[in-house]
Formats: C-alpha cells, structure tokens, sequence
C-alpha cells in the first residue's frame, strides 16, 4: 500500500512531466515566434507614442524644448475655449462622415454582393471603384477647388441652367466641401469591409427569410445588417480614425477656415511647440481610443471575424 | 536646461576641422584649390523666394561648385536653421528668422572685409537708414540683427562691427494686393482689408510671423489702435489685435487663408479673393495669366521684409573660402540684376544695373515709365510700354517702409493666440 502511495505521484509526475515539458517548450517558440512584432511594434508604436506622452510635459522656449514635469500645457489646453470648439468640429466631421460613408457604402456594397450576380462582374466593378484611388489621396481632394470655385464648374453650370442667379459661396472653403471631400476620400474604407461580411452571407439564410414570408426590407434589416454588423464596424473604425486624424483635408477644403484638432497640432508643431502638440495628441488619442471602445462594445469583431 | 539644438552629433564638423587643419598647414592661400572646387558642395536652404535652380545652375558655371537648393516655407525654414544645423552650409533667411534663430549659435558671423562689395550694400542693411535722413522703421529692422560683438558670439550690436550675421540678398516692400477689374473705386488705406464690402473675398496669409503685422497694419489704420512698436506688441496689443480678426472671421469676412505662394495666386487668379495680403511676385503670377492684378501702395506705408544668407557655424576651409566666394558673386550683380526683373531689390543694386537694360532698369528701379514691354527672367511679359511699376520709384517704395516683418518678445503668446485665431 506504502508503495503504491509512493508510487502514485511518482507515476503521476513521470506521466506529467513529458506534457508539461512540451507545453513549456510550445510557449517558447510561440514567444519566439511573438518576439519579432513585439519588438517592432515596441520599438515604432509603444516608445513614440510613451515619447509623446513624456513630451506633453516639457516645456518650451522659442526655439527649443527642455525636460520638465508641468501641466502648462494641459492647462492652456483645457482652459481655452478654442480647444473645445475644435474638438467639437472634429467630432462633428466624424460623425457626418461616417452617416454618409456608411450610407452610400453599404448601399454600393450591397448591389455589388447581392445584385450582381456573377463573380466575374463583382470583382470588376469591385476594381472599377478602387480606379480612383490609384492617383494621390490630395490630388483627389485638390481638384474639388477648381470643381467648387466661385467660377468654378459647378456654379457657372448651375447658372447656365438657371438654377441659381448667384454664384453659391457656400460650395468652396466651407464645412460642406470638407465633408465632401471626407466622404469622397473615405467611402471605399466603408466599402471595401462591408463587400467583404457581405459576400461571406449565406445565401440559404435569404432564401430561408424569404420562405417564412419576410419582405425585401425586412430581410435587409433583420437579416442582412445584422450579419454585416463586423464590416460596418471595421470601415466606421477606419473613416472615424482618419477623419479625425485628418489635418489637411481641413486645411485645403476649407481654406484654412475651419479647424479640426489634427490642425491644431500641425500648426503647434510648424511653430515648433512640440510640447503643446504632444499634449493636444495625447488628449486626441484618448479620444479616438474612447470612441472605438464604445463602437467596440456594440459587436465583438474577434468572434464575428 | 537642454536644448534640442544642443542634442546631435558632431562627427561631420570635426572630421571637416580636421581637414581645414591639414588644408591649412599645407595650403594657405584660398585660390590655390582651384580644381577640387568642383567636390565641393553646399547645401543651402531657403524659402522659395530666392531659391533659384537657375543660381545653382550659374553657381556651377562661373564658380565651379555645387550648390543645393532646397525651398521651403517660413516656418519649415525656422525650425531648421534652429533644430537641424547639419543639415545644411548655408541657411538663406529673413531677418526676423535671423533674431529667432542666431541665439542658437547655429549660425557663424562673416568678416565684412571679406566681403568685396560691402560698402555699397544699401544703407538699410547697415545704418538702418536708406538716406542719413531717413527715420528707422518699426519691427525688426535688418541693421538692428545685422551684426553681432564678433565672431562666435550671440550678442546683437547696433554699429557696424564688422560682423555681419546675414548678408543681405532680396528684400522688398508688401502691401495688398486688390483686382482692379472686380474692385471699382481707389483703394488707398489697409482698413479695406475689414471693410463689410469685401466680406467673404478677403484674405490674409496664415503665416503667424508676417500675418500678426498686416493685422496690426489694419488695425491701425481703422484707427483702432495706436500701436509703440508693431513688432514688439504687449500682450494687450495682441488680444484687441487679435480679437478685431476673429470678429471679422467670425462674420465672414475671409474666403480663406493662404500660406504658399501659389494658394495666394489660385486665390487671387480665380476670383475667389479680390483684396488680400500678397506678395510682389504673386501679382507678377496672376498678371502673366492675363489677369488684372494691383500691388496697391497705401497711405500707412509698406510692411517690408528682408532676407539673407548666413553660414552654418560647420563651415570652415576650403567650404568656407567658397561659401565666401558665393556671397561676393551673390552681391557681383548676376543674382541682383536676375530678382530685381522679378520685382525684388537686391542689396547692391548699382552691380545689378550692369545686369539689366536701360529700361528694366528704369522701369524696376527708377519707377519711369516702361519704354518696352518688360519681362521676367523666364521670358513671361510682366508689363506693357508706357506703363510703370506700382508704388514708384525704390527711393519711394522703401522709403515708405511703415515697419518690418518682426519677432515678438510676446512671440510665443502671439503664435498661440495665432493659433486660436485660425481655429476660431
């Protein structure tokens, strides 16, 4: 009885051990296999990002930046009135932005998955979308100016028709060319994620909808969107970081009239207040990062993926 | 306290001080190194104004050398000459930009003896008078940054030491710039730039330096405000100064703001914008469109800016000699006679007379009446025969020089009130 008592945790180890041995030895090569990203995404993300944190407590002379620990530039932050308008700008493009986005990209991506029959004609009016894409992210934007001017093509086309009498102010350096721009440089980021869901939907769950009597529209709703869910909220997580990462989308479209907090920073940085930048950075990437948490929480994008 | 400037190795300055030893020991004379001139490059960094490849180009052929040019704007150009001085030989800078950047120690003063040609750089440059009657402007006038104590040192003077921080390359007098064909009647005071009449085709250059100045221009001549020296304001100046703009924003008053060149020109050529803040060679570019333009001279005077080409402190040797080389030639009447046919004044200009013709040369300098038509160095008709340059002669337009493109002591309080301004 001794022995066997004895025996037993011995065969219990000599039995464990050989598992344990491998499970240590697979975490080691999966920490080894880890390490390359790990150091790279230290090295480029963690430490600028840790480095700009530190910096957005340094203070600042006219032409340099010294070590310090003061809150000089969170408290001009934050006690100007100017920092919260342009915060609330910056939001305000967002979220105008991805209504539009997401409006005309759900719509372009479900007549490509779903009313285009052939795999063949998908994926070409698929590329006929990416065309303009393959020329300059500010050319695309640039060329509105002329397009939009006050004797730009679309007033004087508009005057000849008698449309208007006057030529519309409005069009050019305003918030309205600004969002123009966003929805015409980001749709695709909508489109592209939502095809994608789109195309993974099985088509038997239509069918199926459509036995149990559910009409066109409600099939889109309780079907379709649902399972679309993770695209919409991969391309709103791409069109509401960019635009509000964006500074010169602002700057351009509306001649320099309205600000957006990318702006702020760039201005900061052209007249060498790193400090004030970094500061005026942290508080939008705390932004951005509250922003996808709260469309995180809306749908798991690991489990739908 | 550390400053960044101080933070960068300095492999490239002693491997040159040790070359410029041996040179020295072995060769004193400048001229003997003849052909290894032409290894030799200097990297020179400026705003587009004067960066020229057609000055690399003649650099190459009468000196032998390589000069690169690189063109940025105002700001890029300050925080280079202040943060990276190894990134360049020879920093090609406004004078404003010169009392911001110097105290770095990034720049090296130059020995006026060496320099052949420097008692007839004009007056402005060096007494800070154009005639010894003249009044001194506000701002920073060039003289008052022009020299410093010696070489090495940081401390400003007020006489002619000897030292000179910038020789000076262009500089001219700016004032707005209007569309006679869309504006029909005289416009004569920089109040016009706020007047309700222009509101949404007025604009104003977003550039905090030069910008703040054409405020405190307007802000003067509505009679708002009586400013002791528009380039050193007190912060009080600078909120109402400020505080007048936003109104004006907030109303709708600018189209938009400008900071290049060309945006100044689209702006301006389009119609988008019918008075604004512009500088001389911008009409030049609207009217080579066939485009009615005006540098309308005012009452209250010019706002002028000057710009020159001081030397990296990395300088020395045979880099040095030649860097020398280039600022005679610079001020031989070549470059000279080259941007005054765009409309600049160059420091010399009795050199750059033997450059133009009889005309140009009257037309440009002397205000008279074009008996030709006048073109620009790249062959683009700039004016008609019979017609003459807007705001005179030299004598007459930097004669009304009002004050100078200027830094601030409350600089960085205006930059972030500036800031707010383009935000509000």
């Amino acid at each position: 009885m001794t022995d066997q008592t004895l025996a037993s945790p011995d065969t219990a180890t000599a039995l464990s051990t050989p598992p344990a041995k491998a499970g240590q030895s697979r975490h080691l090569t999966g920490w080894l296999l880890a390490t390359p990203l790990v150091l790279i995404l230290a090295a480029f993300l963690v430490l600028p990002i840790l480095m700009i944190g530190v910096v957005s407590f340094w203070g600042t002379t006219e032409f340099s930046i010294y070590p310090a620990f003061q809150l000089d530039n969170y408290a001009f932050l934050f006690g100007s009135d100017v920092t919260y308008r342009v915060f609330f700008n910056t939001v305000k493009y967002a979220v105008i932005t991805w209504i539009f986005t997401l409006l005309i990209g759900f719509t372009v991506a479900y007549f490509l998955a779903f009313h285009v029959r052939s795999l063949n004609w998908q994926i070409a009016l698929f590329l006929l979308c990416t065309i303009p894409f393959w020329t300059s992210n500010i050319i695309r934007m640039i060329s509105w100016i002329p397009f939009l001017g006050r004797n730009g093509l679309a007033n004087s086309t508009l005057m000849s028709w008698g449309v208007i009498d006057a030529p519309l102010e409005w069009l050019l350096f305003s918030d309205f060319s600004v969002i123009l721009a966003f929805v015409h440089l980001y749709t695709l980021f909508m489109v592209v994620p939502i095809f994608n869901t789109m195309m993974r939907i099985d088509r038997s769950l239509l069918e199926a909808a459509a036995d149990a009597g559910a009409t066109g529209w409600q099939t889109l709703w309780h079907v379709i969107v649902p399972l679309t869910k993770p695209g919409i909220m991969i391309g709103s997580i791409f069109v509401i970081t960019l635009v509000m990462g964006d500074f010169i989308t602002v700057r351009f479209m509306s001649g320099s009239q309205s600000a957006n907090v990318g702006r702020l920073i760039s201005n900061d940085i052209a007249l060498l207040q790193y400090p004030s930048a970094s500061a005026t950075a942290v508080i939008l990437l705390i932004t951005v990062l509250m922003v996808i948490g709260i469309l995180l929480r809306f749908v798991d994008i690991l489990k739908e993926l | 306290m550390t400053t960044i400037s101080k933070v960068r190795y300095s492999r490239r300055s002693i491997l040159k001080s040790g070359a410029a030893a041996v040179g020295a020991a072995t060769l004193p004379a400048p001229m003997v190194w003849g052909q290894e001139t032409k290894n030799i490059t200097l990297r020179q960094f400026g705003t587009g104004v004067s960066n020229l490849n057609d000055v690399a180009q003649k650099v190459k052929e009468d000196l032998g050398f390589t000069l690169e040019m690189t063109a940025l704007d105002s700001d890029s150009v300050t925080q280079r000459a202040a943060t990276q001085p190894d990134s360049f030989d020879i920093a090609d800078i406004e004078y404003w930009i010169c009392k911001k950047v110097w105290p770095t120690g990034n720049l090296q003063a130059m020995d006026t003896s060496r320099i052949l040609n420097y008692d007839k750089i004009v007056g402005i440059f060096r007494t800070g008078k154009l005639n010894p009657t003249s009044s001194i402007a506000q701002g920073t006038a060039p003289h008052t940054v022009g020299f410093v104590e010696g070489p090495g040192s940081t401390t400003f003077v007020d006489e002619e030491s000897g030292w000179m921080t910038l020789i000076p390359t262009i500089y001219n007098a700016d004032t707005l710039g209007i569309r006679p064909d869309l504006i029909d009647r005289p416009i004569s005071n920089w109040s016009e730039l706020l007047n309700p009449e222009f509101a949404g085709k007025a604009s104003i250059l977003d550039i905090s330096s030069i910008g703040i100045m054409d405020m405190a221009m307007v802000c003067e001549s509505m009679g708002e405000i009586t400013y002791a020296d528009k380039g050193n304001m007190t912060r009080e100046e600078i909120d109402k100064t400020i505080g007048i703009f936003t109104e004006a924003k907030r109303n709708g008053q600018f189209r938009a703001f400008w900071k290049t060149f060309d945006e100044s020109v689209n702006l301006m050529a389009s119609g988008e914008v019918v008075i604004q803040s512009m500088w001389s060679p911008a009409i030049t570019a609207v009217k080579s469109r066939g485009i009615p333009c005006l540098y309308q001279p005012l009452e209250e005077g010019y706002r002028s800016w000057g710009g020159g080409i001081g030397l990296s402190k990395n300088l020395s040797g045979m880099e040095l000699d030649a860097a020398y080389d280039y600022i005679n030639w610079y001020l031989a009447g070549w470059v000279g006679g080259y941007l005054m046919r765009q409309g600049y004044y160059s420091a010399v200009p009795e050199t750059s007379k033997a450059f133009m013709t009889q005309n140009e040369w009257g037309y440009w300098f002397e205000g008279k009446e074009a008996t030709d038509v006048i073109t620009s160095p790249t062959g683009d008709t700039l004016a008609q025969a019979g017609e003459v340059r807007d705001g005179g002669s030299f004598e007459e337009r930097m004669g009304a020089v009002a004050c100078w493109n200027a830094v601030m002591d409350e600089n960085q309080y205006m930059v972030r009130k500036w800031n707010e301004f383009v935000a509000a």
